[in-house]
This record gives structure tokens, sequence and C-alpha cells, in this order.
């Protein structure tokens, strides 16, 4: 068991592609850190340099107290599965899980007896003596994790293990995944560009764009107190509503304004214009938004529902400007773009509301996030999470 | 290579473009068995019968003693003997020295790999004759004139520049990811060459094997420039002397050469069945 960090780690290629710069962090004994990001960002390089097969321009990997940025991927103790498994077809299940014990020159009993064990753990017994080829897309999963777990290695990497599955497989592997990880003990690094697998399966997930960590939090703290404009737009479906506000001055306070609902900002606001982020969960019909401090509400034109059964989402446009999130080659995340803005609402299916009607939608202010309008980072306090739950076991 | 050809290509899609590959094959296939069965009709003739017109494709008088007779009118397995001195070590070595070669080609990452894999792409298309002379002098000043040492040596030494295209062309559709895997579990480059590679390249590594086997059995000119003592003698310049001393017995001529011809045969045969198998076998198409 050990832990692995990356300290100033970047990759440059020899086409010139950055695909990590300056990445620090660091994935504690036995924990299980998602790292998430879209297509291209560079997930698969960390794994790639933390297992060896790629060398860091520049910056240092170091295992358990061991520096290894220079140590062959054979004598780093870890184990990788990769999205497409990586089974050999000429193999039978039974030798392809025996393959990485063969480098360890281990007696032919001794691998028939831990081949066996691994294989009851994970149900695939059944399947020894045939080939990858005839087995389903679920079966080669389970095969590929059992080649990782026969050599019992200190740390596994998995590339995108569930890409490959379908949804319902998806689900269930995922909480096999979990188990698996509480049972061995050991540490794992999972690459996902899947927002709920990374939420659902990490102790903690570090979000990454272009090359670039964003953040790095327990999944229920990124998702509640986005680090940057990107993670706040990237986590979510629907994503939160990034819209442009003026700072105003009520009361001896400053609040962030748009339309009818007012924003209160926390202390030591400079700026004229900032970020509002707000899901679309925290907003809804009055009366049906139970127990939230909702703000008045205001009155809009519904453009357009999707039912999703418990709720239904809600498009209408606000007069303010939207803050949009860009996916291409710039090194600014965002830009603003025109008004209006089509905001997204989440309400109670209950509350029948049909498109085009007019409604009044509240916000739950207290939920807002605010960022800097510039460099897209979070404005104020972060509130530590509580560990108390706030509703009270009965 | 014809036959592999049309088993490999393309599907052609409409009626008439199935129909004119079917007359296609059939004129190739006759056009390869023709003088094939001339062959073996007139390894079956009286020596008097050869030629008479029109050709007699069913021999009126068979003699099946045209054989036995060829195999003793020259020293017809001494050079037998000799070809497969010469022909075992050549593939052995072309298959050995190919296949590490490619797989250098295929997944090793140094500077100046590529350049130099040009290199050797541009020597596929360098005609043999062009190399032949200062090759000869190179051996020649090695002393090596006179032996098998010409023939055999240089297929020790990289196994030829198409073999190692082939090959490595083959390793590629290999998903690298199987070698990373067993990087990650601590086998070196050898091992992974041996237990992935070599285990799933069997078609490619077959072909390569009974073409250069082919190849250097049926070799002439080779042999005809590096050897000088007949009793070093390969096949392919052993069944001249049916025409030098006999003043060409065509019948004997035939027999002997059908029967140099057979371990050819036998190889396609097998590499085929090996072919297929390993498609099967990987499971990929
Ligand atoms: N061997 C390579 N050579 C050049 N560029 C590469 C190589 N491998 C990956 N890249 C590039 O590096 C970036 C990050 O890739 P990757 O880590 O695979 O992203 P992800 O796994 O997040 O999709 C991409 O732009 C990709 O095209
Ligand atoms: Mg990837």
């Amino acid at each position: 068991m050990a832990a692995i960090s990356l300290t100033g780690v970047s990759k440059t290629f020899t086409d010139g592609t950055v695909a990590i710069a300056g990445l620090t962090l660091e994935i504690g004994d036995g924990e299980l850190l998602a790292v998430l990001g879209p297509s291209g960002c560079g997930k698969s390089t960390v794994l790639r340099i933390v297992a060896g097969l790629e060398v860091p321009t520049e910056g240092q990997v170091a295992i358990g107290d061991q520096v290894v940025t220079e140590v062959a991927p054979g004598a780093r103790d870890l184990a990788i599965v990769f999205q497409d498994y990586a089974l050999y077809p000429h193999l039978t299940v039974f030798d392809n899980m025996a393959f990485p014990l063969k480098a360890k020159r281990m007696k032919r009993r001794a691998i028939d007896q831990r081949v066996r064990e691994v294989a009851a753990l994970l149900g695939i017994e059944a399947l020894l003596h045939r080939r990858p080829r005839a087995l389903s897309g679920g079966e080669r999963q389970r095969v590929a994790m059992g080649r990782a777990i026969v050599r019992s290695p200190s740390a596994f990497l998995m590339d995108e293990p569930l890409s490959n599955l379908d949804a319902k497989l998806r689900v269930q592997l995922r909480s096999e995944i979990r188990t698996l990880h509480r049972e061995l003990g050991a540490t794992f690094l999972y690459v996902t560009h899947d927002q709920t697998e990374a939420l659902t399966i990490g102790d903690r997930v570090a979000v990454m764009r272009r090359g670039r960590l964003q953040q790095v939090d327990d999944p229920q703290q990124v998702y509640d107190f986005p680090a940057n404009l990107f993670v706040a737009g990237f986590i979510g479906t629907p994503p939160m509503n990034l819209l442009l506000a003026p700072v105003e001055q009520e009361k001896g306070h400053q609040v962030a304004r748009v339309g009818n609902w007012r924003f209160p900002l926390p202390e030591g606001v400079q700026a004229s214009e900032i970020v509002v982020g707000i899901r679309p969960e925290h907003l809804g019909v009055p009366g049906f938004l139970h127990g939230y401090e909702s703000s008045s509400a205001q009155e809009v034109t519904v453009l357009e529902t999707e039912t999703l059964g418990s709720v239904s989402l809600l498009h209408f446009p606000i007069e303010v400007r939207p803050v949009l999130l860009r996916d291409d080659a710039s090194s600014s995340s965002f830009v603003v773009g025109d008004s209006p803005t089509v905001v997204i609402a989440a309400a109670d299916a209950q509350a029948r509301i049909a498109a085009g009607s007019r409604v009044a939608i509240a916000a739950d202010v207290s939920r807002a996030r605010f960022f800097d309008a510039q460099t897209g980072a979070a404005v104020g306090q972060r509130r530590p999470v509580s560990t108390t739950p706030c509703v009270k076991a009965l | 290579m014809t036959a592999s050809a049309v088993v490999l290509g393309p599907r052609p899609s409409g009626r008439w473009a199935r129909r004119l590959s079917a007359v296609i094959i059939v004129a190739g296939v006759v056009a390869v068995l023709l003088p094939l069965a001339w062959m073996l009709s007139t390894s079956l003739k009286p020596e008097s019968q050869v030629f008479r017109s029109p050709i007699e494709w069913i021999p009126s008088t068979f003699r099946v003693e045209n054989y036995s007779e060829a195999v003793t009118l020259i020293p017809f397995w001494r050079y037998a003997l000799n070809s497969l001195i010469v022909t075992v070590p050549v593939v052995i070595g072309t298959v050995l020295t190919s296949t590490a070669v490619a797989y250098a080609f295929a997944r090793m990452r140094a500077p100046g790999l590529r350049p130099l894999f040009f290199l050797v792409i541009a020597a596929i298309m360098l005609p043999a004759e062009v190399t032949l002379v200062p090759s000869f002098l190179l051996f020649k000043e090695l002393g090596w004139v006179g032996t098998y040492s010409p023939l055999i040596v240089p297929a020790w030494l990289g196994g030829g520049a198409f073999n190692i295209f082939l090959l490595r062309q083959y390793f590629l559709t290999i998903p690298r990811e199987q070698d990373e895997l067993a990087r990650v579990e601590g086998h070196s480059f050898l091992s992974i060459l041996l237990r992935v590679i070599i285990p799933q390249s069997w078609p490619a590594i077959s072909v390569v094997a009974a073409l250069t086997f082919v190849d250097v059995w049926n070799d002439f000119l080779g042999p005809l420039i590096y050897l000088t003592d007949q009793k070093l003698y390969t096949l392919p310049l052993g069944l001249n002397f049916y025409k030098d001393i006999y003043n060409t017995q065509w019948a004997h001529f035939m027999a002997a050469s059908l029967l140099a011809l057979l371990p050819c045969i036998v190889i396609f045969f097998l590499a085929q069945r090996a072919f297929t198998q390993g498609v099967v076998l990987t499971g990929r198409r």
C-alpha cells in the first residue's frame, strides 16, 4: 500500500502537444482518487506517467516515500486496467490472469492457486478456460480487474475501465469497484470523463482541463463549491446557470442583481460585475421550493419544458448576459455572451407548468456561488463541509 | 502470391465486376497450371514422344521409370540435401532476425528510428542486380566464394527489407496497450516479443517463412555465382546436368523438376493452414 504524489509534473510530447502542465497532486494511501475532465484534457497521460509508460518532461513522481520518476514501469508495483482491457486474444482467461505472475517467476502451483482465488473473488471461475473473444463486455472487464488483482499491487490505475459497457452494467460495476477498493484497501487512481462515475466512485475528485488541475476535493465539495467557472459549468446535468450580474449596494450590503433576484455577496467584492452561479435545482416555483431561503420571485415566460419524472426542466430567458464555457484551445475557459440568458430551473414536476406559460420563479439565494468575471475563480469563503447531517436521524 | 491476393482482396461489389473477376481468376489459374500439366505429362512419357505434335496431354504410354532413373542419372539426393543445407538456415535466420528488427521498428521509440525505417523501405525498391557486384567483391574479400556462407549469412543480418516491412505492419495491428500492460506487470522487452507479439503473429511469420523457403529453394543465380565445386551444387544448378551431359533428357528433366518442386507445394499447403489458423486464433479479420 502506498500513497502516490506528483509534484510539478509537466508533459510536452515531441510534437509540441502540452498534455499536462504543472500538475501537483497527492493520492493518499488507500484512497480512491477519481480524475475527471473532458476528453483530451490529459487524464490518461497522468495515469501513464504514474505507471512509468510516459516520462514527464518536468517534475517528480513518488510512490510511497520512493521517487520513481526514472523507475521502469515493471518495478513500480502497480497494476493497470485499460478501457479496452488489452487482454491477450491468444491466451485463455486463466493464462491472461496468470500472465503477470509469470513475470514474477512464481511456481506453477502458487500461480494456479492465486488465479483461482481471485477468480472466485470476482465470480469468474466458470470462465477460466475461455478465450477473451468468447466473453461479454462485462466479463472481459472482470477478467481485466482480476488480472490486475492477482499481483496484489500497492496501487491500481484505471483508465476509463467502464466506458465500453452499457449504462446498466456500468452502474453495477461502479459499485463493485467501490466494494473491491474497500476490501483490498489499496490506492486507486481512477480516470474517467463521466462525472457521475467520478462523483459516485471517488473518495476525492480531481477535475482537469487542458492539462491543468482545476480542483481536488471530495465529491460533494466539488459539486457544492466549484473552484472556478470551468468546474461549475462542467459538473452537474444540467449544469449550473452562469449569469453576469451587476454589483449593487442595498441596505449597506453588496448584492448581485438578476432581475428581481438579489444575491447577497460575500464581504470584500471590489468589482462592478460578478458571475452568479445558481444550480437548476435551486430555482423553482414558490410553494414547491421547500424550506429554502428564497428571494422574491420574478415572472418569466417558459420557452420549453423537459420532463424528467420527479422534476421538470423549465427553460426561460432572463435579461442578463450569459457566461459560456469554451471548448476550444483558448487559455480562458469562458466567454461572456449576449443577453438574454436562457436559464434552466428544475421545478417540481407536480407544478405542471406548460411551455409558453408565464410563471413566477424564486431562487434559493443562499445556494448561489460567485465567480470573478475576469479570472473565473470562485469568490468568497468556501464553507467546510459540515460533518453533522442537516437532517437529524430519528 | 496470385492466390493469396485473390483471397485477401476486397470483394467486388457489382454482378459484372464479380463475373469479370471470375474470368480473370480462371484465366490466372489456367496460366499457372498449364505449364505444370505439361511438366507432369512430359515426365511420364518416353523421351521419343515428348515433342509429338499435336501435344499429347495424356501420354499414350506411361513411363513411371523416368522418376527412378532421373534421381540416379545425376546425384539428385546430394543436390537436394545441399539445397536443404542452404535453405533451412536461411529460413531460420530470416524469420528470427526480421522478426526482431520489425519488432524494434514497430515498438521502440528512439530518435532516428523513423528515417532508418524509410531507408529500409527504400531498399525494397532496390533491384537485386544492383547489389550483385559489390556483394560479390565483398564476399571474395572475405574468402567466402565457393562456400555456402554468401548464401546463408546475409539472411541472419535483418532478413530482408520486405520481410521487415511485412512483419512490422502486422505487429502494428496489435494494440500497444497489450505491450504496456505486460511492461507494467514486469515483463521484459524480449519477454513481450516472445509471449505477446509472436504468438499473435503466426500468420505473418509463416508467410515470411514460406516465401523465403520457396525463394531460396528455387534460387538459381546465387548458387551459380558463389558455388564453384559441383559437390556443393543445389538442386536448381544440379538440374541443368540433364541438359549438358545427356543432350537434354526432357522426360527425366521434368520428372526431377517436379520432385524438386514438391517441398514448395507442401510448404505452401502448410503455410496456408497456419495462415487461416492464425486468423481464427487472434479473432482479427
Ligand atoms: N503520444 C502522444 N503524442 C502526442 N500527443 C499526445 C500523445 N498522447 C496524447 N497526446 C495528446 O495529449 C493530450 C492529452 O491526451 P490524454 O491524456 O490521452 O487525454 P484524455 O485521456 O484526458 O482524453 C491530447 O491532446 C492528446 O492528443
Ligand atoms: Mg484517455
